[in-house]
Formats: structure tokens, sequence, C-alpha cells
């Protein structure tokens, strides 16, 4: 039996500095509940300073005195750095980073599968496909011209995961099925026309990989409005979910309909990871690995680990893009890169270090 | 008919195109204490997950007070009718305490969140399934006993008047299944309408006031467990030459498979 509840350290490089409740292995109820809240105030202050650290910090080099100037006085030299790249770009960190965070949080809680995550419902596949037929059959290769197509491909891909996977009949196992199904054949059809097609390949490398660099360019009230919105219907449905984690049958002897909550679900998925990943290409280590490091911390209560999956989604995107846009100054690294290259190893860190908590 | 709670009335049941039982009626009497019980494949646990509505007849109905069940809204239904399936899932990590709080999510609403009602409510089921003193454990560690005496209490969280559980005492040594039976036998006596699941006959006569007995999908016999528990029907049901004789602690029947059964195989 894996014991997830007793790691809240494992929280720690995310909710940096808080004090470890180590050692409790049989945590009162009420000392969790202190614990979740101060945990989660540590997380908001974390989020608040990297959101000062995402528009302070960038590739060109300045002091607070020059990045205040860049907000508050449009004739400055920084003003076109600060106000007009890295605040939108510092928004949609924010936005994207908790919409996976929470996407992969509600794709586990659903399938009850601790490896799931949103691309399990071919959200990227589905997005890559959009884009590379856009850029092949339209020419469109800048990011703004394929931000339509790659939500719409990823609507299209979770919706066909779902339908394949039997509909209203669908179980987590055959919805994860269905999901790599899906995935196979866009993929296959994604390296077909990349092969094909030079000018494709070019736009899928950018595309591909990850990035905020595009912030600028981007919708984002759109944007802000649509992850608002999904974000609002997932946390509603944490209750629901904390019965389902019981079995499809408890659930539904405690009045959850296990197939409507499923569609709840994946409608939301499909818009947090439809439109993260349309503005920002596909970022996959954020949905898998961050509510691993949440339910290690906060235990199994949704109520808690959808909350603190978004907060902690955030914090973990802006740092990763803050990392890269210094780590290789006056160039930058793609965030998709940094989080893989971050969450990657950490996440083979939690898996060998305890087993994969079941849900 | 006597006002049922819970009925089948003409139901088939069966998954996709397999059916299981055709015109199926049974009435769950109100305040017994009933138990489906059967050979494997009979059919019971598909009745119980019909009547527990996670299952929807192809034909006929379930009537819960005399209304289709699956006419009506699942939380209100599930204030009435309480379930414990076969295998219940613990999410890890998950506290006693947690778990139990689950049960009450039927009375809980986005504007009615955990009250001290919920909480007084949590802490009598603890109190009657005699986990109180657990609380603050995690349910990976308990042994199979005490989960499925959590799982009970969380049930019981839910305040329905009627209980249903499948097959609650399989993976339970002797010990632990007579426990379970005993907590069965006093949520009946305190007026709840119970229907259970059991694999034991001698068990089932025992803790029964009502018997339900399946072959192939159909009932075969009900009653008291005192007037259909006979030699005929057990070989009927089980096809299992026996004896019956009384049980000397509680009297009730009890069942001597017959030696000659071992000259069949």
């Amino acid at each position: 039996m894996s014991t997830a509840h007793r790691a809240p350290d494992l929280a720690q490089p995310l909710a940096a500095g808080h004090a470890s409740a180590g050692g409790a292995s049989e945590p009162a109820p009420r000392s969790r509940t202190g614990r979740r809240v101060a945990g989660l105030a540590v997380l908001i202050g974390a989020v608040a300073v990297l959101t000062v650290a995402s528009v302070a910090l960038g590739a060109r080099a300045m002091d607070l005195g020059q990045v205040w100037a860049g907000l508050t006085d449009p004739a400055s030299d920084a003003y076109p750095v600060v106000t007009e790249l890295r605040l939108p770009r510092t928004a949609l960190g924010l936005a994207a980073g908790s919409a996976l965070g929470l996407a992969g949080a509600l794709m586990q809680a659903m399938t009850r599968n601790p490896l799931a995550d949103p691309g399990l419902l071919g959200v990227n596949t589905g997005a890559a496909a959009a884009v590379v037929t856009a850029a092949y059959f339209l020419g469109f290769s800048s990011f703004t011209q394929t931000i339509g197509f790659a939500f719409a491909g990823a609507a299209i891909a979770s919706v066909a995961c779902y339908l394949i996977a039997g509909a209203a009949t669908a179980t987590p196992a055959r919805l994860a099925l269905a999901g790599a199904a899906v995935t196979a054949a866009g993929y296959a059809y994604v390296s077909a026309i990349q092969l094909m097609d030079a000018a494709s390949l070019e736009t899928m490398r950018f595309w591909s990989v990850g990035s905020l660099v595009n912030a600028h360019t981007a919708p984002i009230l759109p944007v802000v409005v649509l992850i608002g919105a999904a974000s609002a219907v997932g946390i509603l449905l944490a209750r629901p979910l904390n019965a389902l984690a019981l079995g499809d049958a408890t659930a539904t002897g405690l009045g959850v309909d296990p197939r409507v909550l499923r569609v709840a679900g994946i409608a939301a998925i499909t818009v947090l990871a439809g439109t993260a990943t349309a503005v920002c290409g596909p970022i996959v280590f954020v949905g898998l690995v961050v509510p691993h490091v949440v339910r290690a911390f906060t235990g199994p209560d949704q109520n808690w680990v959808l909350p603190y999956s978004m907060l902690t989604g955030a914090a973990f995107l802006l740092l990763t893009d803050v990392i890269g846009r210094i780590a290789a100054r006056p160039a930058e690294v793609q965030v998709g890169i940094v989080c893989a290259v971050v969450g990657g190893p950490f996440f083979i860190y939690l898996v060998s270090r305890r087993k994969v908590a079941r849900l | 008919m006597t006002a049922s709670p819970l009925a089948a009335r003409q139901a088939t049941l069966g998954y996709g195109r397999t059916v299981i039982s055709e015109d199926l009626t049974v009435e769950i009497p109100e305040g017994e204490f009933t138990v489906i019980m059967g050979p494997n494949a009979c059919g019971k646990s598909t009745l119980l997950k019909a009547l527990a509505r996670m299952l929807k007849p192809s034909i006929g109905s379930v009537l819960l007070d005399g209304k289709d069940i699956h006419s009506q809204p699942t939380r209100a239904v599930a204030r009435r009718l309480g379930l414990l399936p076969q295998s219940p899932i613990a999410p890890d990590g998950i506290t006693v305490a947690d778990l139990v709080a689950r049960g009450r999510y039927p009375h809980q609403g986005i504007l009615r969140q955990w009250s001290a009602d919920d909480e007084r409510v949590v802490a009598e089921a603890m109190r009657a399934t005699d986990i109180a003193d657990l609380s603050g454990r995690g349910v990976d560690e308990l042994s199979g006993g005490q989960r499925q005496r959590v799982w009970i209490a969380m049930v019981l969280a839910q305040q329905t008047p009627l209980l249903l559980l499948d097959e609650p005492t399989t993976f339970l040594d002797i010990t632990h299944q007579i426990e379970v039976l005993d907590l069965c036998a006093k949520l009946h006596r305190e007026g709840r309408t119970l229907v259970a699941v059991l694999h034991d006959l001698n068990q089932a006569a025992r803790y029964a006031t009502h018997l339900i007995a399946m072959r192939d999908g159909a009932v075969v016999a009900e009653g008291a467990p005192a007037d259909i528990v006979t030699a005929e029907t057990v070989e009927q049901v089980f096809d299992l030459p026996c004896r019956i004789i009384d049980d000397p602690e509680s009297g009730t029947p009890l069942v001597i498979p017959s030696a000659r059964a071992r000259d069949r195989v």
C-alpha cells in the first residue's frame, strides 16, 4: 500500500518554504485541515512572487526601478518589453498553468488513473493535427493564425475519444484505450504531412515544444474567459468526484450519475487543456506531475486537490518560463522544454520513491 | 399488493444482449432483513444491481416507494436507499473519518456544505459500527473486517431507511463475517430494511428474516427461512442433496450436505 499522505515534504519544491508536518503518520482531520489552509496561503504567496518575477526578469536584465517605469510610463524604454511583452506573457502563464494543473487533476480523478493527463483525451494530438492541416493546406504558419484551428482540433479529438469509448457507456479503461487509438492515428497523420512538406515540418517544430513567447499576439481576454469559466465548472465537480473516487457503484449509490459526471468533466478538461494547448502548444508535464505533487500534500480530497492543482500549475509554469528566459540569456529556452527537463526527472523520482498513488 | 418500499416488476435484466432474468417480479418487504441467495450466476447480484438502480431493466421496472426508480432524481433516491457494492474503492491515503463523511453527499449541495448535523451523523455512524477510535487512521492500514465496518459506516452516514449490501462478507474470515452479519442484524433491529446478497446458506438462514432463493435468473422460493429452507428447496436451488437440522445455537435451519453428495463427483 502506498501512503501518499505521509510524504508532505514532496510538495516542498513548489510550496517553497512551507514548514513540513512530516512525521505525523496519522494526521488528525483537524490538523490536516490546518496544514492544508497554511499550504494554500504559501501557494498563493508563491504565485504572487513568481508573478512579480515573471514581469521583472527576462532576457533583458533591468532593475526594479526600470521595471516599474516599464509598467507605468508608456514613454520609458522598458514599456514595450514590460507592458507589451512580459505582462501578457505572465497572464498567459498564469491562465495556462492553472488550466493545465486543473485539467490534469480532473483527468486523474475522473479516470481514477494516476498516470492520466489531458493528453489522454487526444487533446495534444488533435491540436497538432489541426495545426499541421492549417499549415499544409492553407499555408498558415504563424501562431496566431493557428490558434483557432488548434482549439477546434483539440475539441474534436476529445469528443472523438469519448464517442469511440462508447459515449454514455464509457469506462475509464475504455477512455484510455480510445485516447491511445486517437493519439496514434493523429500522430500518424501529423508525421505523414510533415514528411511530405518541409514548411509544415518547420511550423510543427516550433509549435510542438510549447511556449509562452507568442503571448503578446494571443487573444488573452478570450483565453482567460474560457479558462475561467471551465475552471469554475471544474471546481464544482470536486464533490461528485470525491464520490466517484469510491468506484462507479458507490458513486451511484451516493446519488452521482457517473455518466453525467464524465460528460461534464470531459467538457471542462477539453476547454481547459484545449485553450492552453492552442495558445502555448503542448506542455505535457504540468498536467501529469502537478496533481501528484498536490495529492502527496493534501491527501485525496478533491475539494483541496483541485484548487491546489490550479495554483501549483500556475506557479510551476511561471517558474519554468522564468528559468527558460534567464538560463540562456540573451536567447531563451521554451517553457515546454524546461517543463520536461524539470518535470521529467522529478516525476521519475516521485514514481521511484513511492508507489504511484492509486485513485 | 402490500406497500413494498422496493420492488422489481416484470423486469428483464441483463448486460448488453445477455439476458440474466426475464419477467422477474420481486418485492422487498418493509422492515425485514431480506437475503437473496442462490448458486453462482443465478442472477442474485444482478437483481441487487437493478434494485440499486445501477442496472436499468430493458423491460419492466424497479419501483421505489411505488414510483419508477429511474424517473426519480438520483440524489433523492440516495436519501432513501443506501448501497454497499461488492468492491468499493478506497482512495489512497484517505482517513476513516473522511471516508465515512463522503456518505453525506446526497444531503449536501452547493449552498449546503458541511454542517454540524453532518458532523453528528458521521460520529453516530462511526459509533454504531464501533470504529470511532479508528477515525484518524488511514483506511489502507486497516484489516479487512475493520475496513468493511468503515464502508458500512459510510453507507449509514447516508441515513437511509433502506440498505442494500452486495456480498458484504466476501473476502472476510469467519470471525469478521459473523461480526459484519451481527452488525447487519443490529441495524435491522433498529428499524432499517436490509437487503443483502450472501453466499453462505447457513448464514443466510440464521440472519435473514426473509429469504429469496434464486436459480437461473428466476425466484425459486421466498419466505421465512424456517419455511423455505428445506431439503427439497436446497436440492432444487443448489443441486445439493442435504439434511436440514435445527441450528443448536439459533434454532434456525442448518443445512448439512449429505455424505452421498461426494459420490457424484
